[in-house]
């Protein structure tokens, strides 16, 4: 797929926490051929309502259509599609190095400070160093990481909130 | 409304059903659902069973039902095959918006996700072409899961439901109560209307020299066929219509200018890409109807009333959306429309039409040639059954040439598989309408490979006495692949030739009175009397082997290239 002429949005759909409704919403996207870059589901602020969060290169036209797709399914109580300036996203990473590594020299702990991320576990064979942050944010701390090795990585999917004042699902009427 | 009342979960589901108001039910027995067939037996003189001979038939003829009536089918098989063999009639019913509830029985709930006998994912099968698919795993959640089925199914764009019943589900004792569903609040069945869009559409049709409008099922779901001639009379509107909207408009109106799409009429599509308000009513603009999109109306203003948002701009862009029920939106923009005249643009449909009528129709349905022509064959049953019958049809030629061909005086009178294209769907369907509607006359239109698709169901016919009227138009080939390979593949008639069976001998063997007919001069008497039997009865009628249904539109082509003849 050719990403380059496509955009990055960010789907959220607010559902009922019911059985086998990401299997019916992730095929809507496979039905259309558009691969989902990252998905995750939770709870959300209201009780008994899911949140999922999906990000995926597509065109705009596509992308609307995608979501009233979503939004026909009987579970989904509201879904909105984001650009990036709409909202705020976040990634979490987590990095394990050899604790022999971090010992060698300053630099993978200056390095640690200077992308605001936090070790998180110590011992006398690894380290793990946890980043929240953006993704590209991400993609460079792992750049950098790399040449002293890196034992094991893992990134989430994004979770994101939008700028708007309100959580857009306050529009559906709960009753 | 029942109080409290301690049952099994199979008789908590007959009443359930008795609640929606289901008289009749079509289905198969087998091991999974052997308890819900034994509460059936003492709920027989309420809920009447149709025996199929396969499942697919089963939905099928719950599909016809539906149509033919408006109500919501029911369809009550086992786990596993059983299951799966509905699959091709959920997704008919899912793409041709058709209420039906499909109860499937399940293993035991313990041996879920073990491989059991019979076991199978059809939750996770059928998913994807149900409104809303469920499973049953407590008799506790079987009032619940029937009532929010119907409502689902009936509700919004209709559609199918699936519920799957576990075993033990079926057999546990229930506090029984049962309370119809009204709302799901993750669900709007039908959008709000919004004054300002029907206020737009309504300014756009005033302001219209040549409106055009194109007609769908969704005014037949809708039940607005008298909003809808009140619409179009007050503004003048000519109007054409899809497959599934064949019978929305009576075929005598003068404003009823014919079908859409790609064997279509001539002055509908060629106006099409003429006019210059385009008002799409219930109809989803399916490719079969635009051909090539790039060139679609492109000169048109579109508006576009629908009861799915999720249809607006799907396959083109549209400018004005009326979203919500057309028995509402109709009339609200009917009101703000002006008296118009346009006698010029309206008659230039019929001249348009009367070329085709020249060229093509006059040498079908009044053939001349050596063989029964198909076209020819569906006007005398139309005529001896004064355009009153409900058609129903199987897939195509036979499909195309009885859509065209026959005239339909009343709605919900034409029946076929349109979005799916299901061959085998005629005989089940026709079934299924009969037995919704035994005061009217059915008449089945199926060709020579389609109703060998679901045969198996001429032993509904005979053990459920359904006096059905069955035309084979037998060309000895599967016609509308033959077409295409004549017109597009060279004539190779690749696995198109068909060796056949005495079908007269089959019906013979299932107690049911046929007939062949070779010869022209014969037919219109064969047809009287296959009319004038108290009972089933199958006609087959030998036509030219090579009949092509004309005009048509080469897939993914515009108007333009209409090819007429051969």
């Amino acid at each position: 797929m050719n990403t380059n002429t496509q955009t990055l949005y960010t789907v959220t759909v607010y559902s009922e926490n019911h059985v086998g409704l990401l299997t019916q919403i992730s095929n809507i996207f496979t039905r259309r051929f558009i691969n989902i870059e990252s998905l995750t589901v939770s709870a959300s602020a209201m009780k008994g309502v899911h949140k999922f969060t999906i990000t995926c290169y597509c065109d705009e036209k596509l992308i609307e259509k995608l979501v009233r797709q979503i939004e026909k399914k009987i579970d989904v109580l509201t879904a909105y599609c984001y650009v990036d300036d709409e909202i705020i996203s976040r990634e979490i990473a987590l990095f394990k190095v050899t604790t022999e590594t971090l010992m060698a020299n300053n630099a993978i702990e200056s390095m640690v400070n200077r992308y605001n991320a936090k070790i998180i576990e110590v011992n006398s064979l690894y380290t793990v160093i946890e980043k929240t942050g953006g993704k590209a944010e991400i993609q460079q701390l792992f750049g950098e990481l790399e040449p002293f090795g890196i034992l094991q990585f893992v990134r989430s999917g994004s979770v994101s909130i939008t700028r708007s004042k309100y959580e857009h699902l306050s529009d559906v009427t709960m009753c | 409304m029942d109080n409290k009342e301690s049952v099994s979960g199979s008789v908590s589901l007959m009443k359930s059903l008795m609640e929606e108001g289901t008289d009749t039910v079509f289905g198969y027995p087998g091991g999974q659902i052997i308890p819900v067939f034994d509460a059936l037996f003492d709920y027989r003189q309420k809920l009447k069973h149709i025996l199929v001979r396969h499942e697919q038939g089963a939905v099928h003829a719950a599909q016809g039902y539906s149509r033919a009536s408006g109500k919501t089918g029911v369809v009550l098989v086992t786990s596993g095959p059983g299951a799966t063999n509905t699959v091709t009639g959920i997704a008919d019913a899912m793409i041709d918006s058709t209420p039906i509830v499909v109860i499937t029985g399940q293993v035991v709930s313990p041996l879920l996700g073990t491989d059991a006998f019979q076991e199978v994912d059809i939750v996770g099968i059928s998913q994807p072409v149900t409104k809303w698919s469920y499973q049953v795993r407590r008799a506790d959640e079987i009032a619940w899961a029937v009532a929010q089925a119907f409502y689902i199914a009936s509700s919004g764009r209709p559609g199918p439901v699936l519920l799957d019943f576990t075993k033990d589900a079926q057999v546990a004792m229930t506090n029984h109560h049962y309370e119809k569903c009204t709302s799901i609040r993750s669900y709007l069945p039908v959008p709000k209307i919004d004054r300002n869009s029907v206020w737009q559409a309504a300014e756009l049709i005033n302001s219209a020299q040549k409106p055009l409008a194109l007609v769908g099922q969704g005014v037949e779901i809708g039940r607005a066929e008298q909003e809808l001639i009140e619409f179009l009379e007050k503004a003048q509107i000519p109007a054409a219509w899809t497959l599934l909207g064949a019978s929305v408009m009576p075929f005598d109106h003068p404003l009823n200018k014919g079908m859409l799409g790609m064997h279509g009429n001539l002055a509908p599509n060629l106006k099409t890409n003429e006019c210059d308000v385009l008002v799409a009513i219930g109809m989803r603009f399916d490719d079969r109807v635009i051909g090539d999109v790039n060139s679609y109306a492109t000169q048109a203003k579109i508006i576009h009333f629908d009861i799915d948002p999720a249809e607006v701009g799907k396959n083109v862009d549209v400018d004005v959306p009326v979203l919500g029920d057309v028995k509402e939106t109709l009339p609200a923009v009917a009101k703000l429309l002006r008296q118009a005249d346009h006698d010029d643009w309206i008659e230039s449909f019929n001249t348009v039409n009367g070329e085709e009528y020249d060229k093509v129709i006059v040498n079908e349905i009044y053939c001349q040639g050596e063989h029964i022509a198909m076209g020819e064959a569906v006007r005398i049953v139309s005529e001896k059954t004064d355009n009153s019958a409900i058609i129903v049809t199987d897939v195509g030629q036979n499909q195309m040439m009885a859509a065209r061909y026959s005239k339909r005086r009343f709605p919900r009178s034409f029946i076929s598989s349109g979005g799916l294209g299901t061959m085998g769907f005629g005989l089940p369907a026709a079934i299924g309408a009969k037995i919704a509607r035994p005061d009217r006359t059915v008449c089945l239109f199926c060709g020579d490979g389609g109703i060998q698709m679901c045969i198996q169901e001429l032993g509904t016919v005979m053990q459920s006495n359904v006096k059905i009227k069955i035309i084979v138009l037998n060309n000895r080939y599967l016609g509308m692949v033959r077409q295409w390979q004549e017109m597009f593949f060279n004539k190779r008639y690749s696995e198109t030739p068909m060796l056949n069976p005495d079908f007269v001998k089959i019906a013979d063997a299932y107690r049911i009175k046929g007939r062949k007919v070779t010869k022209r001069e014969e037919l219109e008497e064969a047809v009287a009397e296959m009319l004038e039997h108290n009972g089933a009865y199958l006609l087959v009628v030998d036509v030219e082997k090579k009949g092509m249904v004309l005009p048509m539109i080469p897939p993914g082509m515009d108007a333009s290239n209409i090819i007429m003849e051969k």
